[in-house]
């Protein structure tokens, strides 16, 4: 018999906290998928954030180490000092890396440290229960931001993907969306791509996943990834901003 | 008089609104009242639960560990809080929905058939009234009339029309109750 | 009798403040205390006053620092971790004398830790979190009622001392619900008119809000002021309850959601015939020392107790000073201590003291 699905091995073989239809678990899948086709399972070393995915450490079959909120990217250059050949990488929601942790993604940019980061953007804080992220798109509801956020108030949300592409360091930064096979499919690519360029020794990779949280959005999974085509991707525009090629391409 | 109760369930199956309800009605008898929810992310993993302390004197600790009543709308809450009953504590459980018997025997328990009875009244979504009624009806911790005259403080306006089936439901669940 | 209200724990701190005048509110989310943010990004702007989520509670805590300094009633909570962000910022508002209230709803440490009740931030709270020479004044309610009160006073104070007030609470006070009475809203004015800076309009000499004092006698003597203020808020804000320590054998020793669980083993106590007494701290900073070195004359044994393994019990040793028995039983990473176990710790004790 074919076998046309299985766990990756990257993944420990167990149910995780995530609720029903949130993407984390999709993410999840796409970076383990990528350590096993490397091949690096032995030399790859996560750091967890905090936020939703705090206990990525339970799911990834690797070694792992847990940062406090948004330092995540700080300890990542810790590791990557101390294990030169290691595989490191990030995985950090937007409350994590956008907001508390702005500081320490754009200095591991500009230091071209060798690290890839996964970085999940639901335009909410998830784990906390729904306050609103720096990438709340303008309107949107929150517990937070309940009229509404404001543009005039908390200002416009934040496109780390298009910033960062900015930095000389950034060797490799996509945005992709989680939303349908096809996208799943392309963000697959792009997580692949940036661990390609930290093995290459060419410097710092990050991915922006577009992602749901059905829990906090108040949505069904379904509604959740419409919501998501609907309103993010016009304002989070898919594609690659940097690659060490040098070239860039949206679609 | 004391009475420290844990309530638990599914997250939806209202119990933090029956163990504010019981807050409010003792509030509003002059008693005093504690109220302290299960919280955070903890809540994801779907049950939910909440301790209520109704008392005349100072409430000490709003924390209930060993409940004097413990009032259960899913099997996963019976496993986890039956054991820690007082002995000569109240049990009464949803045996709609709870697949197994309690298995304590120094305690008093009452089955509430509570979505069967809930639909005679009108609706599944009021299955925790008719178990705060038996509640009710067997303790006397609060009276009746004052958890009625709270519905309108617990519920959002919006939701005022369904009081009416509130107060069915509280009385349905009582009726199978002797105190 | 004024009108009872059911009011989570967060959300009467939130309340209390508008009514105290506070206008400003910075702050970012961290659990349990997120009902506090949430409640005001609700509330400030229909009273006309600002909420806003900052990027961190590093940004946020000097948010405070600058509206307090323009003379804003301002405030700002957090939970452990997040408090701990705070500190480089508490320091510099005590040390350019800023008043302002922050509220810590403490959660177990250290590191992430969890999200339940716990009393490990006493140290931090208490000793200065902070590098430097300051103190904050801190408030351990106890119900939510106590939370209420104590907001409306903090701001008050903070603005007399013009020094950060701290309230120390735990997940369970925040997350819990009681019956409280609000007070009535109170005038918006800051007391700050002498020394904000709001422009130096019409004349006026320029102010500046500081902390560098570089020439070493200078700062000498402004930590000396700081440090006289201080003993001045000793002298005049220290706050207590002291229940049953007159015949009392053994007293109990507890703040904040512990001594409400002493005072039912207290109960618990007496009714099985153990004279247990209890003093509850309202103030842990300043710290009333003279209160439990009072008790500690005729009490045989001194029973603390605390959801962290050991940090006030300092303070009341420091208090005893070895007239009597310190015992300690505290619990720790989110576990909210029995009125059962603390009985019977109470009971040992009162035992191994009489047979002496
Ligand atoms: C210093 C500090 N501040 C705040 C928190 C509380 N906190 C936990 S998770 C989180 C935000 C999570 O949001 P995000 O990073 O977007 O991740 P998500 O849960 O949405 O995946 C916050 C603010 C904390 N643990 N530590
Ligand atoms: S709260 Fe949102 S981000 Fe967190 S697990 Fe649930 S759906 Fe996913
Ligand atoms: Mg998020």
């Amino acid at each position: 018999m074919k076998q046309v699905y299985a766990v990756p091995k990257s993944l420990q073989p167990q149910a995780t906290h995530y609720c029903p239809g949130c993407t984390h678990g999709i993410a999840h899948k796409l970076v383990a998928e990528t350590i096993d086709e490397l091949g690096v399972r032995d030399r790859a070393i996560g750091v967890a954030p905090v936020g939703c995915a705090v206990f990525a450490y339970d799911y990834f079959d690797c070694d792992f180490q847990q940062a406090a909120h948004g330092r995540a990217p700080a300890v990542a250059t810790g590791i990557r000092r101390v294990v030169p050949d290691a595989v490191v990488f990030t995985y950090q929601g937007d409350g994590d890396l956008a907001s508390i942790g702005a500081a320490e993604i754009i200095h591991a940019a500009m230091r071209g440290e060798r690290i890839s980061v996964i970085f999940i953007n639901n335009a909410v804080y998830g784990m906390t229960g729904g306050q609103m992220a720096p990438t709340t798109l303008v309107g949107q509801k929150t517990t937070t931001s309940p009229a509404g956020r404001e543009l005039g108030h908390a200002g416009s949300p934040i496109r780390i993907a298009e910033m960062l592409a900015t930095i000389p360091g950034a060797a490799y930064v996509a945005r992709v969306s989680l939303s349908s096979p096809a996208n799943v499919a392309r963000a697959k690519k792009a997580i692949r791509k940036a661990f390609d360029t930290q093995l290459s020794g060419a410097g710092f990779s990050l991915v922006e996943c577009l992602s749901t949280c059905p829990t906090n959005w108040g949505m069904a999974p379904i509604e959740a990834m419409e919501w998501l085509e609907k309103n993010m991707i016009p304002y989070y525009p898919l594609g690659e901003f940097r690659t060490p090629e040098g070239g860039a391409s949206n679609g | 008089m004391v009475e420290e109760l844990i309530i638990a369930g599914f997250g939806g199956q209202g119990v933090m609104l029956m163990g504010q309800l019981l807050s409010y009605a003792g509030m509003r008898e002059a008693k005093n009242v504690s109220w302290m929810p299960s919280y955070g992310p903890e809540m994801r993993g779907g049950t939910a639960n909440c301790s209520v302390v109704i008392s005349t004197d100072s409430i000490g600790s709003p924390i209930v560990t060993e409940p004097m009543t413990l009032i259960v709308m899913n099997r996963p809450s019976l496993d986890r809080f039956e054991q820690a009953v007082r002995p000569g504590g109240l049990l009464i459980h949803n045996s709609s929905l709870i697949d197994r018997e309690p298995e304590r025997t120094d305690i008093r328990i009452i089955a509430v058939p509570a979505v069967e009875m809930a639909r005679e009244v009108g609706s599944d979504r009021v299955a925790n009234m008719c178990v705060l009624g038996a509640y009710l009806a067997a303790t006397g911790v609060v009276a009746y009339e004052s958890v009625a005259e709270c519905l309108k403080e617990v519920l959002p306006e919006r939701r005022h029309d369904l009081i009416p089936l509130n107060l069915k439901a509280l009385a349905r669940g009582a009726s199978m109750v002797k105190p | 009798m004024a009108e009872r209200k059911l009011f989570k724990g967060n959300e009467a701190v939130a309340e209390a403040a508008v009514r105290a005048g506070c206008r400003f509110f910075f702050g970012y989310p961290i659990t349990p205390q997120n009902e506090i943010p949430e409640y005001m990004s609700r509330r400030l702007p229909e009273v006309g006053g600002v909420f806003l989520q900052a990027e961190s509670e590093i940004a946020a805590i000097n948010m405070v620092y600058g509206a307090a300094g323009a003379g804003g009633r301002v405030m700002t909570s957090s939970s452990s971790p997040g408090i701990s962000l705070k500190q480089e910022g508490i320091s510099y508002i005590a040390g350019a004398e800023l008043p302002c209230l922050i509220v810590n709803m403490v959660r177990g440490g250290p590191g992430l830790g969890g999200i339940q009740a716990a009393q490990s931030d006493y140290f931090q709270a208490v000793k200065g979190g902070g590098h430097g020479d300051y103190h904050c004044i801190v408030y351990t309610p106890s119900s939510v009622q106590e939370m209420v009160d104590l907001t409306m006073q903090a701001f008050d104070v903070a603005e007399r001392y013009r020094m950060p007030v701290m309230i120390l609470g735990d997940a369970v006070l925040g997350q819990m619900m009681e019956p409280v009475v609000l007070p009535d809203p109170r005038p918006t004015d800051a007391a700050s008119a002498g020394w904000a800076t709001t422009g130096a309009r019409d004349g006026r000499a320029p102010r500046l809000i500081n902390s560098i004092y570089l020439k070493p006698d200078e700062l000498f003597q402004h930590n000396l002021k700081l440090q006289a203020r201080f003993e001045q808020a000793k002298a005049a804000e220290v706050r207590y309850e002291a229940v049953n320590t007159d015949d009392a054998d053994v007293v109990l020793v507890a703040y904040g959601t512990t001594s409400r669980v002493c005072r039912s083993a207290m109960d618990r106590a007496r009714a099985a015939g153990v004279r247990v007494g209890l003093v509850r701290p309202i103030t842990v900073s300043p710290f009333p020392y003279q209160a439990i070195a009072d008790v500690a004359r005729t009490a045989r044994a001194l029973l603390t107790v605390e959801m962290s393994l050991g940090q006030m019990v300092e303070d009341v040793r420091l208090a005893v000073c070895g007239a009597a028995p310190v015992h300690f039983y505290g619990t720790t990473g989110g576990i909210v201590p029995t009125a059962s176990a603390i009985a019977e710790e109470a009971r040992k004790i009162a035992m191994a003291e009489v047979g002496k």
